[in-house]
This record gives C-alpha cells, structure tokens and sequence, in this order.
C-alpha cells in the first residue's frame, strides 16, 4: 500500500513535477475497484492535499487548484501545437496585459521572432482583440520599462545582410557613455538605449554589442545593472538560445512560480520546429545535463511524452 | 478620388515608350509631348512603359529623364513615374536624410495610409535602404519630434471600426489634462495620437469637442507658432480628416506669398491618383476659384502644365 501511495501521490504530481501520470491513475482505478476504504485510507494518508470537517472528508482547495493546473498542461500543449503560431504569440502577449504573465513574455516574443512573425502575430492579435498590441501595451503598461516593450512591440527591423560596421561601433561608444552617466534606474527609459534596441537590424546589435564587449573589455549585460527588461532584450536579440535554455532551467527549479513552469510549455511549443537543436546543445552545455533526461525526470504523463517528441528525442 | 485621367483605349506600352523616345530625340525635349504620355498613366501602365523603354532602347528612362529636363518639372516628374508604394519610400527617405527632417512628409505618409499601406511602404524603403524606416527616422529626429515620428511610423494601428466610448471619454479627458498645463509633447498625447485606431481616435475627439466646445486642432493653437505643435495639428488632421487638411495645405501653399514647389509638387503627386478630386472640389469652396486657377496663377511653363494635366485638365 505504501508503494502505491506514493506512485499515486507523485501521479498526483503534489511534489514539485510538471503534468500528471495519467497511465497510474487509470491502473488505481481498476485496482481499487470496489474498495471505498483504500481510497479512504488513501486520502487521510495524503496529508495536506484531504482534510476532514467532523466527518466530512473535503478536498483542500489549493490540492484542487493545483490539480487541475497539473491536468491542464496536457491539454495547454495540444491546443496551443494545434494553433497557427502567429495566434500563439498573440495571445501569450494578450495574456501579459491582464498581468497573468510578467513583461518578459513580450521581449522574448518581440525580440526572438523575425520581423515576419512578428508581423503576423501583431495582425492575430488585431483579429481576436479589436485593439493593436502596440495600443494596448503603451495603455495597460505605465512601469518605468514601457517605452521599451512599446518600442520592442512596433519593430519591423531590416533583416538584409548590410551592416554599417561604423554606426555599429559609434552606437557601442554611445551606449557605453550614456551607461556611464546615466543611473541604472533611468537607464531604461534613456532614448538613445531604447532607439538602438528597438530600431537596429539584429545584425546590426549583434555588431554593436561586439564592439561594445571590445571597447569596454566585458559583456554589455554585465553594465546594465539589475535592469531585467534591458537584461532580457539584449539577451533575446543576441543569444537566443542561451536565454530560452535558461527560461527552461528556471522553470525546473524548486520553489518555481507557475508562470516560469508555464514557460516549459511555452519554449518548447514556439522553438520546436525553429531551434530546439541549439537550445538543447546550449542546456547541455551550461546546466551539465541533457534537457531530455531532465525532462523525463521532472515530467509525468502524457505531457511528458508529449515534450519528448518536440524536442527531438 | 483620383484626378488622373487615361485615354479610352490606351496606347501600348510599346507605343508610349517609342512617343517618349521620339519626345527625347534631337536637341531639346518636346515636354508636351512627354507629359500627354505620363501624365495620363496610372501606376501600372507608367510600370510596363518603364520596362518597355529599357527593353526597346537598353537605357533607364529615369536616366534619359533627369538628362533631358530640370528643375521643378523635372522633380515632379520624377516623383510622379514611380508606384504610390515606391515613391513614399522615396520621399520619405529624402524628408529623414534632409539638414533638419522634413517632419510633415513624415507624418503625411505615416498618417494617411491605411496600416497595410504603411507596411507595403516600409517594405519597399528596407529593400532600398538596408535600414527600416524606424531606424532612419529615430536616428535622425531629436527630441520631441524623434518621439512622435517614430511612435507614428513605428505602430501597425488596429484598422478597424469597434469603438469604446467610456475609453473615448477617459483619453479625451487625459488630452485635455496634458493641453491645459501646456505639455503639448506629453507621452499620453502622443500615445493617444499614434496608437489608437482612426474610429477611436475620431470618438475619442468628438468627446473632447462635446466636453469643451472647442475642436482639438483649435484648442492646441497657441500663440506663438511653435514648429512641434504644428506637428502634432498635422498628425491630428493627417489621421481624422486628411482631404480638409491636403486643402489647407494647397491653399496655403497657392495662396500666401513666396512659394513651395516641392511642397506643391508632392501634394499633386501624391493624390493626383487617390483622392485629389476631393480635396480639388474642398479647395474650390474655400479659395474661391478652381484648384486649376490657383496653380495656374502661381507656376509657369512646363512644371505648370505637368501639374494641370495632373490636376484633370
């Protein structure tokens, strides 16, 4: 019994995991056929999650809610795979102006997606909102980084080959003078900080930060301060790779919060079929483990399978 | 709609391109008989006379043109040849690249066009420019006017009807607020201005009307002219009501003193094959004489025959 309580429990995935094992569950049902008392036994052993009120047995309602979470990433990750990709971005986007999800969503989905993707979730999110992204983020968001993810959010940056080596080097000369001078609380809002980030071809600021790391002796990320929108941009635009390989790591975390575990789903739903090869390489490289095995050991289920299969496995 | 007016049945591009050749021949140029040729094609038949011309006499027609006549008629001609989407591009590029941006080429075309429009525009300007529009107007621009411009070339607006009228009360509270303290380049104005749809907008400014029975444009007039709020009138006129303003711009233009040719030029140019008809009929209302009247008083020789054959003549 104790055995079977405690496949159940982690089933039930109370400690930490991503998903639910649904095949466990349907093998206790059969099991437990026609035995109300095991799983009366079975809920006063599962502490925390079953409560008694005199003689009612009741459910906690955290248990519940965490539940039904667990449940739902099965189902989060079929409809959103079945979605046109351009309607997945605008409605994660969608979902950052009712504060469900913090701001980060909005560079990573600016910032990583070519100006054609990023064009198409922008008319999505016209068809199912009636408003323009550009419109509701410069409403909903009035946070110091604001002009940024504005900026960040209209960009149709030039994709071509043709960089101007020269501005890239005056812009990197900028950027470390204005760093320099400004604090890092007034860094975000500088307008020459948020015009090279939000205008410059990727190309180009892949330049700009090289020269920048030449001229400075380190990284651009290491002078921008505690300052995570300008953080993640740099990132986003730079190393793709690196920072969705970190979101990943965030989310299998301890103690992670429920919108970094929904981030999971969300990379390995939009990178699947763009650069999942690279951000497993990076994962491996930088955590020392391959993402599949923290994967299968982290996930239950048919979430779990499901994960699998888009990254490669 | 457009003042252009085609010949039924039209003549071949072959044929057109063998007038102009002919047009072109021996010392000096027959310009009558090159305006009875391109000022009477739209935007597909100047195309196919372009391609005609090149094939036939293995030289760009721009080339020949800019060899065979100067000046004001030469530039509008110029002007004139290309598609509605290429020549903004253009003149856009020209405004940005000018000693001081020529801030209302700017907002004319950020304003006037449809979201799509606009973004058929900015495409043609990467592919000719290897930089976005975005980048050349915020590295360009300062100040104020950088804020505005980009903010107004940069959102890709929600074109539709929906409006919210209890959103239309609260801006147009929030306008009001930023005018009577005299923040004219608040970051609500121009939030408002350049983000909000051209239904909402509208709403938005009726409510304002109703409120202090004075329109927007009026309540913005200040006694001393100052060069950033005039900008903002344009924007405002540009994105509520472009044939009153195109009217008033020609009026101004034929009916003060000294002379805008360039001014001029593009106002004809660019609506000749849109919605000059209109803005024609405002003007005769206003200005109590005929558009053709008007240009006819204040330009001479061929850049005057260019522009009346454009006009409907």
């Amino acid at each position: 019994m104790a055995d079977e309580t405690l496949s159940l429990k982690k089933a039930f995935s109370g400690h930490g995991g991503f998903g639910v094992d649904e095949t466990t569950m349907a093998a206790m049902v059969t099991k437990w056929r026609k035995q109300p008392d095991q799983k009366s036994r079975f809920r006063s052993d599962f502490s925390g999650f079953f409560t008694k009120i005199g003689s009612i047995e009741k459910c906690e309602d955290d248990f519940l809610l965490r539940l039904k979470t667990e449940f739902s990433r099965f189902k989060n990750i079929m409809v959103l795979w079945l979605m046109h990709p351009w309607e997945r971005d605008a409605r994660w986007m969608h979902h950052v102006m009712h504060k469900s999800y913090p701001f980060t969503v909005i560079v990573e989905i600016a910032c990583t997606r070519t100006s054609e993707e990023l064009l198409g979730a922008k008319r999505a999110y016209q068809a199912l909102f009636n408003h323009s992204v550009e419109e509701d983020v410069a409403y909903h968001i009035k946070e110091s980084y604001s002009k940024l993810l504005v900026g960040l959010v209209s960009s149709f940056r030039y994709e071509g080959p043709q960089v101007d080596n020269d501005m890239a080097k005056w812009e990197a000369k900028a950027l470390g003078n204005v760093i320099k001078s400004s604090g890092s609380g007034k860094l975000i809002q500088n307008e020459e900080v948020v015009r090279i980030l939000t205008t410059r071809s990727k190309r180009h600021l892949k330049a700009t930060f090289k020269h920048y790391k030449e001229l400075h002796g380190k990284p651009i990320e290491e002078d921008l301060g505690a300052n995570l929108c300008l953080q993640e941009t740099v990132k986003c635009i730079d190393k793709p790779a690196k920072y969705f390989s970190e979101a990943i790591n965030i989310a299998f975390k301890e103690g992670a919060d429920k919108p970094s575990k929904l981030s999971l789903t969300r990379v390995i739903i939009s990178r699947a079929d763009v650069d999942m090869e690279e951000i497993k390489e990076t994962y491996h490289k930088q955590f020392g483990v391959k993402l599949e095995d923290m994967i299968t050991k982290n996930t239950h289920g048919h979430y779990k399978d499901t994960l699998l299969t888009l990254i490669g496995k | 709609m457009a003042t252009l007016s085609i010949p039924n049945p039209v003549p071949s591009a072959i044929e057109d391109a063998e007038k102009l050749r002919k047009a072109f021949q021996g010392w000096g140029t027959d310009e009558k008989a090159m305006i009875a040729v391109l000022a009477h094609r739209d935007a597909a038949q100047r195309k196919q006379i372009k391609i005609a011309y090149e094939d036939q006499y293995k030289e760009k027609l721009l080339k020949r043109i800019e060899s065979e006549i100067s000046g004001h008629f030469e530039r509008a001609v110029y002007c004139w040849i290309f598609d509605p989407v290429e020549r903004q591009a253009i003149m856009a590029n020209i405004a940005i690249k000018n000693k001081v941006v020529d801030f209302p080429v700017i907002i004319e075309i950020a304003c006037i066009n449809s979201s799509n429009e606009l973004l058929a525009v900015k495409q043609v300007y990467q592919s000719l420019y290897k930089h976005s529009m975005e980048e050349d107007v915020a590295s360009h621009a300062t100040g104020d006017f950088r804020k505005l411009l980009f903010a107004l070339v940069g959102t890709y607006r929600y074109d539709g009807e929906e409006i919210n009228t209890e959103l239309a009360k609260t801006e147009a509270k929030i306008l009001n607020d930023a005018i009577t303290k005299g923040e004219y380049n608040s970051d609500e104005i121009i939030r408002i201005l350049s983000t909000r749809s051209k239904a909402q907008l509208q709403a938005t400014f009726n409510c304002y009307k109703d409120a202090h029975n004075l329109s927007i444009t009026k309540a913005l007039s200040t006694k001393t002219p100052n060069d950033f709020v005039i900008a903002l009138r344009a924007a405002i006129r540009c994105r509520t009501t472009p044939t009153k303003y195109f009217e008033k711009v020609l009026r101004n233009i034929l009916q003060k003193s000294g002379m805008d040719e360039d001014a001029l030029t593009r106002v004809i140019v660019m609506h000749a094959e849109k919605d000059l008809k209109e803005i024609k009929e405002l003007f005769q209302t206003r200005a109590n004489m005929t558009l053709e009247q008007a240009v006819a008083k204040k330009t001479s020789g061929d850049y005057e025959n260019f522009l009346l054959a454009l006009i409907g003549n």
